[in-house]
């Protein structure tokens, strides 16, 4: 017992740390490397994701998160250009820009500028480029006669197969205009639910009357089943056994017509600008018909290997490893016909270093991968151990990272300055507010009255105050509703809500209005300290959704800046889904809700408050239910215009209705803060283009090396560790030899 | 013995029922198929069609128990509790509500990360629980056990977060010596392992420990084992051979039922380490209000615990010659 007492405590120590050293040794010199060591060196872009996507089918993604990868495997007609400032569409998969003809009733041609009233229809004729051609997939592969390969595959077939890159046969096929037509049919799929649909009913001849005849056919063929299999029959399990695919030429969609095989033409109800904006969507990207039918099998979906996780396409990079609970890997498509870095930019571009690569075959990167992330903390950590190229910037390791300057200039702080990480800032287009209900008898009506309370009301909601505090000061207090970077934002002075912000000319900026005049206007419609004329407080509820803990400050702000001017605001935090039954239904009087961008246009932020989108009344964006004739007048004149001087003064009038009505209290754009390690090159925020990895390149060699500098282990720790519990073990041995030789009495 | 196990499960099934059909009501009162159809789709550009379309398409368009439209048998199949939970009696789980994939195969994907973690976690767990609750229960009253036992009460008063984020700083950040978070598939997971496990074990010290140590306490006190100290016995062969057998029940219960949950995961490690097993799925599930995922996985471990129950009964009868199962 004495012996083995003895022999066994360090004998257990020299194992484990016979252990550790086996496991440093492994893992050379950085064992906290979370890379496999024959990655090393190798030309791939280290990113992470919080949350996997949901579809990366593109008539139906529609979040940031599938943007993201997406825009990197299909391309749709159109792109942003990387570089130039306001935002501009160049060809993608397009040979040129589509630009729009309009016809009149008569069927004669107008001119571009044509009014709206005139313009019967809008007609957009695409070519595409020759010579393009998809990923290799085994979708595209054929036997002897021609037929697909791989249909009808069977679950014996599929055993060894996990992944599409498993299968032992691909092949590839040239795009051509079948493919941006079938996937506009695809949109109309009531089994799809693209969430745009709603949108481009209105625009797209035709598309509501397929839509709903494929919705009939879908119907129709349920019903049959159910017939056939009677009382047990389950649609879902039915259908995934057996997965519906609907005939789409059985029915005739007039607004998309085949010219030949590299030009297709998009018929509009009427004149729509905007429409350009949605080609360079993934929603029009092309899609082969062999995809859905060889994804279309119920075997294949039963391994989860369908369209929503393995898309198809012609991009720069094809999806290679698709595990959204560890990893994405997107590789460099072989069969990509190589696309020039842009040679023209912005003024300071060149000296930024980022036209180095004009004209130079992209893209850059051999390999992308996305490591899942979910929790910030160890996310921020391995991004400052140069684990991944790329990082955002949390609320949490924003002092780490953030130096503020005395002047209100922001900058890297210290220690990430000396590590070379480049820090990235740019405006997003998008917009935080809170809303009144115009359908509300205290808060909302036309009123000089209403307006006045509003507008009390929006002078002591300071936002500036707001972002400074909740949002580490990224963001811009907005004057209405357009966000900087969008046509038709004005700078300065003209730019200003004179409403709640006043000039001031020492310093040269606009200043919120005092309380005392907010006080005023309150009084002036008829609420004196915030009392009604019996004397009782105006009491406001406030809806929103923050449920999580770190929302009370927030709440508590507003409570503080409601109750200067004596208005009691009432709480009322939902989950998001009551929240939206609330919105749906008109039952609340002041709101918090955010919008960002589909389209760098005005447009895509005065809908909504076109009354035509009114939430009680038609069910759509506009939450405040605001209609107001003049403005929803404008609106119809500006939705329809090219970006001219007299837009610019109609949006102008619009902006000053707004700001007058103040059916929101105009909120803030957010400022996007990102960081770049020193070895990514190329990178240019760009808010509307998701495209971008193809741009990007990384310096290995610097990468290697800095990791290495970063990453050496410290090992003393360890010895200091074993020596103590040595020294604790001793007195422990020494009481356990004594109890033993006392035959286990103390 | 089989007879037994056969009747426990036969009391199973109703069990699962039972589970199933409270899974159900719980879900249904919290959330209602809209609100799943609009948490599914998204904010932006939703209109009630679309929500109707989701719902018809993923089957919860129908009345929860009772289909009054339909005649027959219909009635009752042509209903979600019906058409949910029937194939998950045959382990048909379905596809997730979210992005429809199949959820078998999902788990199958899944469970090998969350046992690479567990079953380390486990084993190395109670070898160490027990060594160490022997140990202080043989030192009862000396200045090891006063010590060892106010460590025990100070570990297992820290909050298991602490040990992650502060295993990932001393471990991951400040000495280099693992990676922070993150997993690879095989051999080449080990080093993803390690840090996890070394937390898991030091996390559950505390609490095992003291349970284990109060179990060897009552069995160091009896009259055999005093018996077997007279006959002249060796203090080694006192601990292990008769001490630790007959604390065996105890450590069973205890033990034996966690077993099949090795495959289910822990939810927070997994999530702060960034391990795609099960206890990720089950959490990320009830954030998007995934019921098809919540239903299987909670239909999952209803199976799991069942199972748990009855391996422990038999493990019984093995440690205890004593006890039959009739």
């Amino acid at each position: 017992m004495k012996r083995h007492l003895n022999s066994t405590i360090p004998g257990k120590l020299s194992l484990f740390i016979a252990l550790l050293a086996i496991t440093f040794a492994v893992n050379s010199c950085t064992p906290n490397d979370p890379y496999r060591a024959e990655d090393a060196g190798k030309n791939i872009y280290y990113s992470t994701f919080a949350e996997p996507p949901t579809h990366l089918d593109p008539a139906r993604a529609y979040s940031a998160n599938e943007y993201r990868l997406l825009a990197q495997i299909y391309e749709p007609p159109v792109q942003y250009h990387y570089l130039k400032r306001p935002y501009e569409l160049i060809p993608l998969s397009a040979a040129e820009v589509p630009a729009p003809k309009y016809y009149g009733k008569d069927g004669r041609e107008l001119l571009g500028d044509a009014t709206p009233q005139l313009v019967h229809r809008a007609v957009y004729d695409i070519k595409i480029k020759k010579g393009v051609f998809y990923q290799d997939h085994p979708a595209f592969a054929k036997d002897n006669s021609g037929r697909q390969l791989y249909r009808g595959i069977t679950d014996n077939e599929l055993k060894n197969i996990k992944i599409p890159r498993d299968f032992p046969e691909k092949a590839t096929k040239e795009l051509t205009s079948d493919d941006f037509i079938y996937q506009i049919q695809r949109l109309a799929d009531p089994g799809l639910h693209c969430p745009i649909l709603p949108i481009l009913n209105k625009y797209i001849l035709g598309l509501d009357d397929f839509s709903k005849a494929l919705d009939k056919d879908l119907k129709n063929i349920r019903a049959a089943r159910k017939k056939r299999i009677g009382s047990t029959y389950n649609q879902v399990a039915d259908e995934k056994a057996d997965p519906i695919i609907l005939d789409y030429s059985r029915h005739a969609l007039p607004g998309i017509e085949k010219i030949d095989d590299y030009t297709f033409r998009i018929t509009l109800k009427r004149k729509y600008p905007q429409f350009i904006y949605w080609l360079a969507m993934p929603f029009f990207s092309p899609m082969p018909k062999e995809a859905i039918t060889f994804y279309s099998q119920g075997p294949l979906k039963k391994k989860n290997i369908t369209i929503n996780r393995f898309p198809i396409g012609t991009g720069a990079f094809r999806m290679d490893n698709y595990e959204p609970q560890r990893e994405i890997t997107l590789v460099k498509n072989e069969n990509f016909r190589g696309e020039p870095y842009p040679s023209i930019g912005e003024e300071n571009d060149a000296a930024k270093g980022l036209l180095a690569d004009a004209g130079k075959s992209m893209p850059f990167i051999e390999r992308a991968v996305y490591k899942l992330e979910k929790e910030a903390i160890p996310r921020w950590n391995k991004f400052l151990q140069g684990y991944f190229d790329l990082s955002g910037i949390g609320s949490d390791s924003f002092d780490q990272a953030i130096k503020m300057g005395s002047a209100g200039g922001v900058n890297l702080s210290e220690e990430l300055a000396e590590k070379d990480i480049k820090l990235i800032t740019s405006i997003q287009p998008s917009t935080y507010y809170t809303g009144f209900n115009m359908l509300d008898d205290t808060v909302g009506g036309y009123t000089k009255e209403k307006q006045k309370l509003r507008q009390a009301i929006s002078i002591i909601i300071n936002f500036e105050e707001f972002i400074e505090i909740f949002a580490n000061g990224r963001g811009m207090a907005a004057m209405g509703p357009i966000p900087e970077g969008i046509f038709g934002k004005l700078e300065g002075r003209a730019g200003m809500n004179t409403v709640t912000h006043r000039w001031d000319d020492k310093k040269n900026i606009a200043v919120r209005r005092s309380v005392e005049e907010a006080k005023k206007l309150l009084a002036e419609a008829g609420y004196p300290n915030g009392l009604d004329k019996d004397g009782r407080p105006l009491i406001i509820t406030f809806d929103n959704a923050w449920t999580g803990a770190s929302s009370s400050p927030m709440i508590n702000w507003f409570i503080k800046r409601f109750k200067l001017i004596g208005i009691q605001l009432e709480n009322r935090t939902t989950d998001y889904n009551r929240f939206q039954e609330k919105i749906n239904k008109g039952n609340f009087q002041f709101f918090f809700l955010g919008w960002n961008a589909d389209y760098p246009d005005p447009e895509n932020f005065f809908f909504l408050l076109a009354g035509e989108n009114a939430k009680v009344k038609t069910g759509g964006a506009n939450g405040a239910n605001y209609e107001n004739p003049e403005f929803d007048r404008l609106f119809k004149i500006m939705e329809n215009m090219e970006s001219t001087p007299k837009r610019l003064e109609i949006i102008n009038k619009m902006t000053r209705i707004l700001q007058e009505d103040a059916p929101w209290v105009w909120g803030y754009s957010p400022l996007s803060f990102s960081l770049a390690q020193g070895w990514v090159g190329n990178i240019k925020p760009n808010s509307m283009a998701n495209n971008t990895l193809k741009y990007m390149k990384v310096d290995t060699f610097k990468r290697a090396e800095l990791r290495k500098k970063w990453n050496a282990p410290v090992l003393w720790p360890i010895a200091a560790a074993a020596v103590l519990l040595i020294l604790v073990a001793i007195p422990a041995i020494i009481i356990i030899k004594k109890k033993a030789s006392n035959g286990g009495r103390g | 013995m089989f007879t037994y196990i056969t009747r426990r499960l036969l009391y199973a099934i109703p069990i699962l029922i039972g589970v199933n059909l409270l899974t159900t009501l719980l879900f249904f009162y919290v959330n209602t198929p809209d609100d799943m159809a609009r948490t599914m789709l998204g904010e932006k550009n939703l209109t009630p069609e679309i929500v109707e379309n989701w719902k018809k398409d993923h089957g919860y368009d129908k009345p929860l128990f009772i289909n009054t439209k339909e005649d027959g048998l219909s009635k009752v199949t042509q209903t979600i509790f019906f058409q949910k939970s029937a194939p998950l009696l045959w382990l048909d789980f379905g596809s997730s509500d979210r992005n429809n994939v199949d959820i078998a195969e999902e788990i199958r994907g899944r469970m090998w990360a969350s046992m690479a973690i567990a079953i380390p976690t486990f084993i190395i767990g109670i070898a160490t629980f027990l060594t160490f609750s022997m140990l202080l229960a043989y030192a009862r009253g000396t200045y090891l056990d006063i010590w060892g036992v106010t460590l025990c009460v100070v570990m297992m008063s820290v909050s298991a977060l602490f040990y992650i984020i502060g295993g990932q700083f001393f471990f991951g950040k400040m000495l280099k010596l693992f990676p922070i978070s993150g997993y690879d598939t095989g051999l080449h997971a080990a080093k993803f392992v390690i840090l996890p496990v070394l937390i898991g074990v030091i996390g559950s010290i505390g609490g095992s420990v003291r349970f284990y140590r109060t179990v060897f306490l009552e069995e160091l006190g009896k009259d055999y084992i005093r018996t077997a100290r007279a006959k002249g016995l060796a203090e080694r062969t006192v601990l292990f051979k008769h001490a630790l057998k007959n604390a065996m029940i105890p450590i069973l219960t205890n033990v034996v039922v966690s077993i099949p949950f090795l495959f289910y995961g822990s939810l927070i490690m997994e999530s702060f380490f960034a391990i795609p097993g099960l206890g990720s799925f089950t959490i990320d599930a009830i954030g998007s209000q995934d019921f098809a995922i919540v239903r299987a996985m909670v239909y999952l471990g209803s199976l799991l615990y069942i199972a748990g129950l009855i391996l422990t009964d038999i493990s019984y009868t093995l440690a205890d010659p004593r006890i039959r199962l009739e």
